[in-house]
C-alpha cells in the first residue's frame, strides 16, 4: 500500500512495432473502399434479412447457426442507425440510402484485419522465430479469399477471428502456466480461451471443431499435470477445477446468454412463428398471443376449441372438416365410407372449430361451474359448423390404406354404426388426474372401439406405443361455449375470442425449444450453381462468383491465391511425413531433434495441422450443400503451419550455409510469386476495376473456375 | 409390378402385421416345463490353496510379460493363484505344441509343478468340463423348440428367399455381401430343401418344406457365441468366475436366444465377429512366442474370421477396425523394443499384412467369385446392374444378345441411366398429384424390367409410322431432334417450366399428349457424349444425353425416392445445370426394330474386378437408399442399450403364437449399469496410476485387468455402437446385438474385478473368498431367474397380451413401450 509514495510510478510500454504495422496494413487491406459495391453481394442477401429482423425486433428462426453471429452483424446495423427497411430479395440489388453499408460491413472487416496480427502472435507463441511469425501474418494478409470474405456482411471472418483468438489465448495461458500459475495473467488468458470458444461456437456451429481442438489439447496437458508428482493433490485439483470452469462452464453459460439476448431482443411475432409450438408463439407479442389472450385455461365439456397438430411438418395445420364427403370409390378402385371428410387444414378457418362433448349428455354448452376434462376421460368431438361427430372405423384411409379412415359420421341408415368415442390421453401429464389445458397440454385421442390414434393426414393409426409428434394435438384457440342452438353457435364461432392472461414460458423452455427446432429443421438440400465438394477445395478447383456490376464487367469472386493454397497443402503433407519420420525414429531411440524442439514441433502440428483436419475432414460426412467458403477456417490453420515448416527445413534439413542461403532465396522468390498472383487477382477480390474479356479469360487459370464474361 | 421397388422397405414395414392365427393346442403345455435348469455350477473348487506359492514361482515371468506390455496377471489374494499358473503354462515353452481350445488345460495338466499331479489333472478336467457344460447349455437353449413357429418369422422372408435363390441359381440383389446368404442356401441344400418355397410374407406356413436345416445352421453358429465369449473373457481376465458370469449373461439373454433361432444373418455375423475377437485375444497371448505354430494359427484364423464377418454384413468393418487398432498398438510396441532388430520388426509387419490384409481380401473376393459363379441365371435383381453386367446372366435378354446395332427411327427401346442402381426411364398411367407441378402423367425411373419401360423413338416433325415398310430405314444421329413416345400409353416425354416434385430447382418431366401428338415441349436433342455431329448411335455402348429443346435442360434422375403417389420409384427431372454427371447420362439397352438385322453383341463381358466394383457400388447405393421416411416410427440408437422397444418376430394379437425380440431386461440393465460403473472405476484407477499411487501388488494386478482387458472390450462395444449414430439409413433394434456381446463381456470382467477388490479390502481370506463367491453366485442365479421369467418372449407366447392379468406374461411388461 502507498508504495507510490516511496517509489515513482513507472509505466514501461513495450510496443512491438511489427504488430502495429501488421494491424495497420491489415486494416488497410480490409477497410479500403469498404462500402463499394453499394449492392447486395452474395450471401448478404441471406444474412441481411436477419439484420432487418433484429432491427424490427421480429422473431425468426435460422437453422444455419446460433444467434451470436447474426447479432454481431445486427450490432453494426444498430451502430450505423439502420432502420431495417430494405427488401433483401436478390443478389445485386442496389442498397437504398437508409442502409449504412459501411457500418454493416465494418465488424467482419475488423475481425478479418485483426486476424493478421493474431497469426503473427500465434506463431511466435509457438516459439518459432520472429521471421516465421511475420511470414504467417503476411500470408494471411495477402490471401485473396480471406480478404473477399471479410469485406462483406458474412460470418466466416468473425468465426476465423474467434478460432484464432481461442488458440492464441490458450497458448498464452499454456506458456504462463510454466512460469506462474494462478496469477492474473494466467487467469485472464484462461478465461479468454473459454470466452473465445463460446463466441466461435456462437457464430457458427463450425466453431465446435476448434472448441474440440482446444479441449483436446487442454485435456492432454491436464493429463500431464495429473502425472506431475511434484504437485500436491490439492494443487492438481485446483488446476483441474479452474480449467473445467473456464473451458466448460463459461462457454455453456455464454452460449445460453447469447440465446437469452436473442430472445429478449426478438419479442414480436414474425414469419417463422408457425414452426414453433403454440406455447412459444403465445409468448411473442402480436400473432397468436393477440388471439389467445384471455382464453380460459382449462378445457371443459362444452368448450369450443381448435386443435393444432404438434408435429407441424410439412405444414402446421388444424383439425378440420367440411360439408364434402369422401368419394364413394377412389381413383385406384378402393371404396370409402362416403362420409364427411376430415382433414388437417393449414389455414385458420371457421371450420377448424370443434366442440368437446360429454358422451353422456346432450348439452353442447359449458355448465356452471365448468367441468374440466381430465386425462383418461371419454369425449366426443363435435364439428362446430356441421354438428357431426368425429368418427373412425375399420375402413381404409384415403392415402394410407393400412390406417383407418376418419370421418364425421353421417347416418346413412346402413349397418355401419357410429364409433365416435375417444379417450383423451394427455401426453405431457404430470399425474393421471391432470386436466386438459389450452396450449400447454399435448394430447392424443385414442379411439375407444379400435384403439386407433388420431394422426396427421388424418387417419386413425393402429395403436403403437412408440410416441410420435404427428399423433399429438394441442388446443390453440379456446372459449367456453354458451349457445345450445346450432344457429347461435355458428354466430358465436364467428366472433373472435377475447380477454387477457399472459402465459409466460420460462427462458429455459423457450431456449430448449428454439435450439431443438434449429437442430432438427431440415431445410431442403438445395443444389446450387456454385456448390462444391470438399475434394475440390484443397487445390482450389472451384470458385464462387459473388457479384457482377450491372453494367460493366467488374465482378467479385471468392477466389483464393492459388500459389498460397497449393503450397499450404504441400506444407501440411510435408509436415505429416516429417512428423511420422521423426516419430518412428524416436521410437527406435534416435533423437534427431532436441527434446524442446521436438515438443514445439509437435505442439505446432497438433494445433495447426490438427486444426486443419478438424475443420476440414468432417465435411466429408456432411450431407448439406457445401461451398468453398466452408474451407476458409481450415485454410487459416494451414497457413499458420506453412512458415514453421519452412523454418524447420531451413534450420534442421539444410546442412551448410550455402544450402541455407539458397533456401532463403527460394522462399523469397516464392513469396514474391504469391504477392504477384495476389495482385493479379485483386480486381476479382475488390471488384473495383472492370476487366476486358481478354483479361478475364487470361485470369481463368483453371477450366473449373467460373469467371463471368459478358457477351457483347 | 409397379410398387416392387420399395420391396425391402415394404416387407420390413409389414412385419408388425399380425401373423395368421394359429391353433396351438399341444404347444401350450411346454413353455413352463423346461424351466428346471441344470443348477448353476458350484463355486469352482480350484479357486483354492497354493496362492502364495504359485505367485512366487510366477513372478519372474510376470516381469517379462510386463515389459511386453501384455496383460499382467490378476493376483487376488489367492483367488487368482491358479489362473496365474494356467497362463504361465500356456505361454511357457512346454506349451508350444499345445494348439486348440483345449490346449491350455492339457498343457496345464502336463506341466510339472509343485502340486501333485492328481489334483492338477482334476483341475484340468474340471475346466474342460465347465467349458463343455457352458457349450452344452448354450446349444440346449438355442436348439430347444427350434421348429416353432413353423411359419415365416420377420426377416426370414428375405433371407430364406435369398437362400432359395442360391439353390435355384437365379440372380438377385441385396444390400449385404453374399456369404451369409450363401451359407443359408448351402445349409438348405444339404438338408434337402429344394428351393421351391416362395417366402412371400411373414406368417406364411412352411408346411412340407424343409426349413430346419437353415434354422439349424443359424442356431448352430449362434450357439458358439457363448463359449467364444467365455474363452475371450477367460483369456482377458484369467478369471473363471468372470468368464462364467459372461457366459450366463449371454446364455440367458432372451434377445440373443431369439436372434439365433431364425433364418437371419445376425447369428452368422456375430459368430464371425466373436471368432475374430477370440482369435485376436488368443494370438495376443501368444505374443511372447512369435512365429510359433499357435501364433500363426491364431493370426491367420483372425484374418479368416474378419473376411467372414465382412462377407456377411458391412457391420464387419467395425471388428476389422478393432483388430486393426490392436495390430497397430502391437506393432508400435514391437517397434519400440530396441532388442528387436529392424528385420525382425519387418517380419512381424509382413506377417500381419499377409494374415490380416492379404488373406481376408483374397477370401472376400473368393466369396464374391463363388457368388457370381453360382448365380448365373437371370432373376429379379438384373435391373439394378448395368447392361454389361446383365449380359453374363443366362435367360437375360442381353445374354448372347443379338439386337440391331444402330438406333433408327421407329425403334422400340429401353433407356437406362448410367449411374448405378437408378434404373430405366419409366412411365405409367398415373398422374402427378395435385399441387405437384402440372397434373400430367408421371415419368420416373424404375429398377425392374417392365413393359412400361419401353419407348418408341420418333422424328420430331412427323407422326407417320416409321415402321411402314415403304419408308427406308433412317438412323438416328448425334444431334438429331427426336421425340420419345411411351409405348404403353402413347404419351410423349415432356418437360416444362414447372418445378420437379423433389428437386425444386430442376424442371418437372411428364408424359404429355394424346396418341403421340403433343407440343414443342416434347422435343429433345439426342447427343452422344464425346462425339462429333452426324454419328450414328450405338445400342448399349453410346453414352447419350437428352437435352430439352425449349428450356435447354438435361434429362436426368436425381436418385431420390418419390413418395407413395410415385410408387416409391425414383424421381426424373430435367436439370438446368449442364455439368456432366452420370445422373444425366443414359444408354440404350433393349432395342427392337424389325427392319434392321440383328447382330450378336458378346464383346461386352465385364472382367471380375469390374463386376466386384459394380456390385459394391450397387450395394452401397442400396444401403443409402434405405432411408426412413418422415412420420415413420423408427428405432433410434439411444433406444437400444436401455432395451426400450423390441421387434415383433411373429404374431401380434392375443390369439397368435407370438415371438418378441427383446433383451432380457435384467441382463441389459445390468450391462448398462456396468458400463457406467466401469467408466467410473476405470477413470479412478487410471488417475490413481497416473498420480503414481502406491497400490498393493494384488490391487495393481486387478487394476490392470480392469484397464487393459476391460478397455479392449469397451473399445469393441464403442466401435459396434457409436457409428450407428452417424448412419443415415434406417435402423433396427437388432443392430445393437454385436455391441451387446461386448457389453456383456465387460459386465463379466467388471463385476468379478470389483468383487475381488471388495474382497481384497477384507482381512480374513476365507471371508474374502466368501464375499466374492456369494457375489458371483447371486449374479448368476439372478440372471437365471430372470430368464425363467422372460423365456416365453423367445420360445413363444400364446394367450392374452401382457396387460391382461390372466396372461402368462402379466406383470412383466415393465416398460409401456414393450409390445407383448
Amino acid at each position: 500500500m502507498l508504495g507510490f509514495l516511496k517509489r515513482p510510478v513507472v509505466v514501461t510500454a513495450d510496443i512491438n512495432l511489427n504488430i502495429v504495422a501488421l494491424t495497420g496494413v491489415g486494416l488497410l487491406s480490409r477497410l479500403w473502399r469498404l462500402s463499394y459495391p453499394r449492392a447486395v453481394v452474395f450471401d448478404e442477401v441471406y444474412y441481411g434479412q436477419y439484420i432487418s429482423f433484429y432491427m424490427n425486433r421480429v422473431f425468426f428462426l435460422d437453422d444455419s447457426g446460433p444467434p451470436f453471429g447474426h447479432m454481431l452483424l445486427a450490432l453494426g446495423g444498430y451502430l450505423g442507425g439502420f432502420d431495417g427497411n430494405f427488401l433483401w430479395n436478390r443478389i445485386g440489388a442496389e442498397y437504398t440510402s437508409n442502409v449504412p453499408v459501411w457500418a454493416l460491413r465494418l465488424l467482419p472487416a475488423l475481425t478479418g484485419a485483426l486476424s493478421v496480427p493474431m497469426g503473427y502472435q500465434i506463431v511466435s507463441e509457438l516459439r518459432f522465430s520472429h521471421c516465421a511469425a511475420m511470414g504467417a501474418a503476411l500470408l494471411l494478409l495477402i490471401e485473396n479469399a480471406l480478404i473477399t470474405q471479410s469485406r462483406l456482411m458474412l460470418l466466416e471472418s468473425p468465426l476465423i477471428f474467434f478460432n484464432l483468438l481461442a488458440v492464441l489465448s490458450y497458448l498464452k495461458f499454456f506458456n504462463s502456466q510454466k512460469q506462474s500459475p494462478f496469477c492474473l495473467r494466467w487467469w485472464f488468458w484462461l478465461m479468454l480461451t473459454g470466452v473465445a470458444c463460446a463466441c466461435a461456437v456462437g457464430v457458427k456451429y463450425m466453431g465446435v471443431f476448434t472448441y474440440l481442438l482446444v479441449l483436446g489439447v487442454a485435456g492432454v496437458h491436464a493429463w500431464h499435470l495429473i502425472g506431475d508428482r511434484t504437485l500436491s493433490n490439492v494443487c492438481v485439483f485446483c488446476h483441474l477445477l479452474a480449467r473445467a470452469v473456464a473451458l466448460v462452464v463459461t462457454p455453456v453459460v455464454l452460449y445460453l446468454l447469447f440465446f437469452y439476448v436473442h430472445l429478449t431482443l426478438l419479442y414480436r411475432s414474425g414469419p417463422h412463428d408457425q414452426i414453433m409450438s403454440s406455447a412459444f408463439q403465445a409468448s411473442l407479442e402480436g400473432g397468436l398471443a393477440r388471439i389467445t389472450q384471455g382464453q380460459p385455461l382449462e378445457v371443459a365439456f362444452g368448450s369450443q376449441v381448435t386443435l393444432r397438430n404438434v408435429f407441424g411438418k410439412p405444414l402446421p395445420c388444424w383439425l378440420h372438416s367440411h360439408q364434402n364427403t369422401y368419394p364413394m370409390i377412389y381413383e385406384n378402385g378402393r371404396g370409402s365410407s362416403h362420409q364427411q371428410q376430415v382433414t388437417c387444414y393449414p389455414f385458420k378457418d371457421i371450420n377448424n372449430w370443434w366442440v368437446i362433448k360429454d358422451p353422456g349428455r346432450h348439452q353442447l354448452v359449458v355448465s356452471n361451474p365448468p367441468r374440466p376434462v381430465q386425462h383418461g376421460d371419454v369425449v366426443q368431438l363435435v364439428h362446430g359448423m356441421t354438428t357431426r361427430l368425429l368418427n373412425t372405423h375399420d375402413v381404409a384411409a384415403p392415402l394410407s390404406p393400412h390406417a383407418q379412415e376418419v370421418s364425421c359420421y353421417i347416418d346413412y341408415n346402413i349397418s355401419m354404426p357410429a364409433q365416435n368415442l375417444w379417450r383423451l390421453d394427455i401426453v405431457n401429464r404430470q399425474s393421471d388426474k391432470d386436466t386438459w389445458k389450452t396450449i400447454l397440454s399435448t394430447v392424443r385421442f385414442v379411439h375407444l372401439n379400435t384403439s386407433a390414434v388420431l394422426k396427421l393426414e388424418v387417419v386413425g393409426e393402429k395403436l403403437s406405443p412408440g410416441h410420435h409428434e404427428s399423433m399429438a394435438w394441442n388446443v390453440e384457440e379456446h372459449r367456453y361455449g354458451t349457445s345450445q342452438e346450432q344457429r347461435d353457435r355458428e354466430l358465436e364461432l364467428h366472433t373472435p375470442t377475447q380477454v387477457d392472461i399472459s402465459r409466460n414460458l420460462s427462458f429455459m423452455a423457450r431456449f430448449s425449444e428454439l435450439q431443438w427446432r434449429m437442430l432438427t429443421l431440415r431445410s431442403e438440400d438445395a443444389e446450387h450453381k456454385y456448390s462444391s465438394t470438399p475434394l475440390e477445395w484443397v487445390m482450389l478447383d472451384t470458385n464462387i462468383a459473388y457479384w457482377l456490376h450491372p453494367q460493366t464487367s467488374a465482378q467479385i469472386h471468392l477466389l483464393g491465391n492459388i500459389v498460397i493454397w497449393a503450397s499450404a497443402s504441400l506444407a501440411t503433407a510435408a509436415y505429416t511425413l516429417l512428423f511420422l519420420w521423426y516419430l518412428l525414429r524416436r521410437r527406435r531411440g534416435i533423437h534427431d531433434l532436441p527434446e524442446d524442439m521436438w515438443l514445439r514441433w509437435a505442439l505446432a502440428g497438433t494445433l495447426c495441422a490438427g486444426g486443419w483436419a478438424l475443420n476440414y475432414l468432417p465435411f466429408f460426412l456432411m450431407e448439406k450443400t457445401l461451398f468453398l467458403y466452408h474451407y476458409l477456417p481450415a485454410l487459416t490453420f494451414q497457413l499458420l503451419l506453412l512458415p514453421p515448416v519452412l523454418q524447420h527445413v531451413s534450420d534442421h534439413l539444410c546442412r551448410t550455409r550455402l544450402q541455407r542461403s539458397v533456401f532463403s532465396a527460394l522462399v523469397i522468390a516464392w513469396y514474391s510469386a504469391a504477392c504477384h498472383v495476389s495482385n493479379m487477382l485483386r480486381p476479382l477480390t475488390y471488384g473495383d476495376r472492370a476487366l476486358s474479356p481478354g483479361e478475364l479469360l487470361a485470369l481463368r487459370w483453371k477450366d473449373s473456375w467460373d469467371i463471368l464474361i459478358r457477351k457483347s | 409390378m409397379l410398387c416392387a421397388s420399395g420391396r425391402l422397405l415394404a416387407a420390413r414395414a409389414a412385419t408388425p402385421l399380425p401373423a395368421p392365427p394359429r391353433a396351438r393346442g399341444p404347444a401350450l403345455r411346454s413353455p413352463r416345463r423346461e424351466l428346471h435348469f441344470p443348477g448353476q455350477p458350484e463355486p469352482p473348487p480350484w479357486e483354492s490353496p497354493a496362492g502364495p506359492l504359485t505367485r512366487q514361482s510366477a513372478s519372474p515371468h510376470r516381469r517379462v510379460i510386463l515389459r511386453w506390455g501384455r496383460m499382467p496377471p490378476a493376483v487376488g489374494r489367492g483367488l487368482a493363484g491358479s489362473e496365474l499358473r494356467l497362463r504361465r503354462s500356456r505361454c511357457g515353452p512346454r506349451a508350444a505344441r499345445a494348439v486348440g481350445r483345449d490346449g491350455a488345460t492339457q498343457a496345464a495338466a502336463r506341466s510339472p509343478k509343485r502340486r501333485d499331479p492328481g489334483s492338477r489333472r482334476f483341475e484340468g478336467a474340471g475346466r474342460q468340463a465347465l467349458l463343455a457344460l457352458v457349450t452344452l447349455l448354450s446349444f440346449a437353449t438355442r436348439f430347444h423348440r427350434l421348429d416353432q413357429p413353423p411359419h415365416i418369422c420377420w426377416d426370414e422372408t428375405h433371407f430364406g428367399k435369398m437362400g432359395s435363390f442360391y439353390i435355384n441359381r437365379t440372380f438377385f440383389f441385396d444390400v449385404h455381401p453374399p456369404l451369409g446368404k450363401m451359407l443359408i442356401g448351402l445349409a438348405g441344400y444339404l438338408s434337402g430343401y429344394d428351393g421351391t418355397f416362395l417366402f412371400q410374407k411373414p406368417g406364411d406356413k412352411y408346411e412340407h418344406h424343409s426349413y430346419m436345416g437353415m434354422r439349424g445352421l443359424c442356431a448352430f453358429l449362434g450357439s458358439w457365441l457363448v463359449p467364444f465369449a467365455y474363452l475371450i473373457v477367460l483369456d482377458l481376465s484369467k478369471s473363471l468366475p468372470a468368464a462364467l458370469l459372461t457366459a450366463a449373461l449371454l446364455t440367458f439373454d432372451t434377445g440373443c436366444l431369439t436372434l439365433s433361432q431364425y433364418i437371419l444373418l445376425d447369428p452368422i455375423l456375430m459368430f464371425f465377429i466373436m471368432a475374430a475377437m477370440l482369435s485376436m485375444v488368443k494370438y495376443n497371448s501368444c505374443a511372447n512366442r512369435p512365429f510359433s505354430a499357435p501364433w500363426w494359427f491364431w493370426l491367420s484364423l483372425t484374418g479368416i474370421s474378419l473376411a467372414g464377418a465382412l462377407g456377411v454384413k458391412f457391420v464387419g468393418l467395425f471388428i476389422i477396425l478393432q483388430v486393426g487398432l490392436n495390430t497397430i498398438a502391437d506393432l508400435w510396441h514391437l517397434f519400440g523394443d530396441l532388442s528387436l532388430s529392424l528385420v525382425t520388426v519387418g517380419k512381424h509387419l509382413m506377417a500381419r499384412v499377409l494374415c490380416l490384409i492379404v488373406l481376408p481380401l483374397v477370401l472376400y473376393m473368393a466369396i464374391f467369385a463363388v457368388h457370381i459363379m453360382v448365380l448365373n441365371k437371370s432373376g429379379p435383381g438384373d435391373g439394378f446392374f448395368s447392361s454389361a453386367f446383365q449380359a453374363r446372366l443366362s435367360g437375360n435378354n442381353l445374354h448372347n444378345a443379338s439386337i440391331p446395332e444402330h438406333l433408327a427411327y421407329g425403334s422400340v427401346i429401353t433407356v437406362k441411366n448410367l449411374r448405378m442402381a437408378i434404373g430405366y426411364l419409366h412411365s405409367h398411367r398415373h398422374l402427378y398429384p395435385e399441387g405437384i407441378g402440372a397434373r400430367q402423367q408421371q415419368v420416373t425411373t424404375y429398377l425392374h424390367k417392365d413393359y412400361n419401360n419401353l419407348w418408341i423413338i420418333k422424328k420430331h416433325n412427323t407422326n407417320s409410322d416409321p415402321l411402314d415398310p415403304s419408308f427406308p430405314v433412317e438412323f438416328v444421329r448425334h444431334g438429331d431432334i427426336i421425340r420419345l413416345e411411351h409405348k404403353e400409353t402413347s404419351r410423349n416425354l415432356h418437360s416444362h417450366y414447372h418445378e420437379a416434385p423433389l428437386t425444386r430447382k430442376h424442371f418437372q418431366v411428364t408424359g404429355y399428349g394424346i396418341n403421340g401428338t403433343g407440343d414443342s415441349n416434347d422435343f429433345w436433342r439426342i447427343e452422344v457424349v464425346n462425339r462429333k455431329f452426324g454419328n450414328r448411335i450405338k445400342v448399349l455402348r453410346s453414352r447419350i444425353r437428352l437435352i430439352h429443346l425449349v428450356t435447354g435442360c438435361v434429362l436426368g434422375s436425381s436418385g431420390k425416392i418419390l413418395p407413395k403417389w410415385g410408387w416409391e420409384q425414383l424421381e426424373v427431372t430435367c436439370t438446368p445445370y449442364l455439368k456432366q454427371t452420370l445422373n444425366s447420362i443414359w444408354n440404350v439397352e433393349d432395342h427392337i426394330n424389325p427392319k434392321l438385322p440383328n447382330i450378336s453383341l458378346d464383346v461386352l463381358q465385364p472382367s471380375f474386378p469390374e463386376i466386384l466394383l459394380e456390385s459394391h457400388m450397387v450395394m452401397i447405393r442400396g444401403n443409402n437408399g434405405l432411408k426412413p421416411k418422415d412420420n415413420d416410427f423408427t428405432s433410434k440408437p439411444w433406444h437400444w442399450p436401455i432395451n426400450y422397444q423390441g421387434l415383433r418376430f411373429s404374431g401380434a394379437n392375443g390369439t397368435d403364437f407370438r415371438v418378441y425380440l427383446l433383451g432380457n431386461p435384467v441382463v441389459w440393465w445390468l450391462n448398462l449399469v456396468s458400463i457406467a460403473l466401469y467408466l467410473l472405476s476405470g477413470s479412478i484407477a487410471a488417475i490413481a496410476m497416473q498420480r503414481g499411487a502406491k497400490l498393493p501388488t494384488e490391487v495393481e494386478g486387478l487394476t490392470r485387468v480392469l484397464l487393459q482387458g476391460g478397455g479392449q472390450v469397451l473399445l469393441g462395444w464403442m466401435l459396434h455402437y457409436f457409428p450407428f449414430f452417424l448412419m443415415g439409413r434406417i435402423l433396427y433394434f437388432h443392430h445393437y446385438f454385436p455391441a451387446m456381446l461386448f457389453s456383456s463381456m465387460l459386465t463379466g470382467i467388471l463385476w468379478d474385478t470389483l468383487l475381488r477388490l471388495c474382497a481384497g479390502a477384507l482381512t480374513s481370506s476365507s471371508l474374502a473368498r466368501g464375499v466374492h463367491a456369494v457375489g458371483i453366485l447371486s449374479l448368476l442365479l439372478g440372471t437365471a431367474y430372470s430368464f425363467y421369467l422372460f423365456h416365453p418372449l423367445a420360445y413363444g407366447m400364446v394367450g392374452p397380451l401382457a396387460q391382461d392379468p390372466t396372461s402368462p406374461m402379466a406383470g412383466l411388461r415393465w416398460l409401456e413401450s414393450w409390445e407383448f
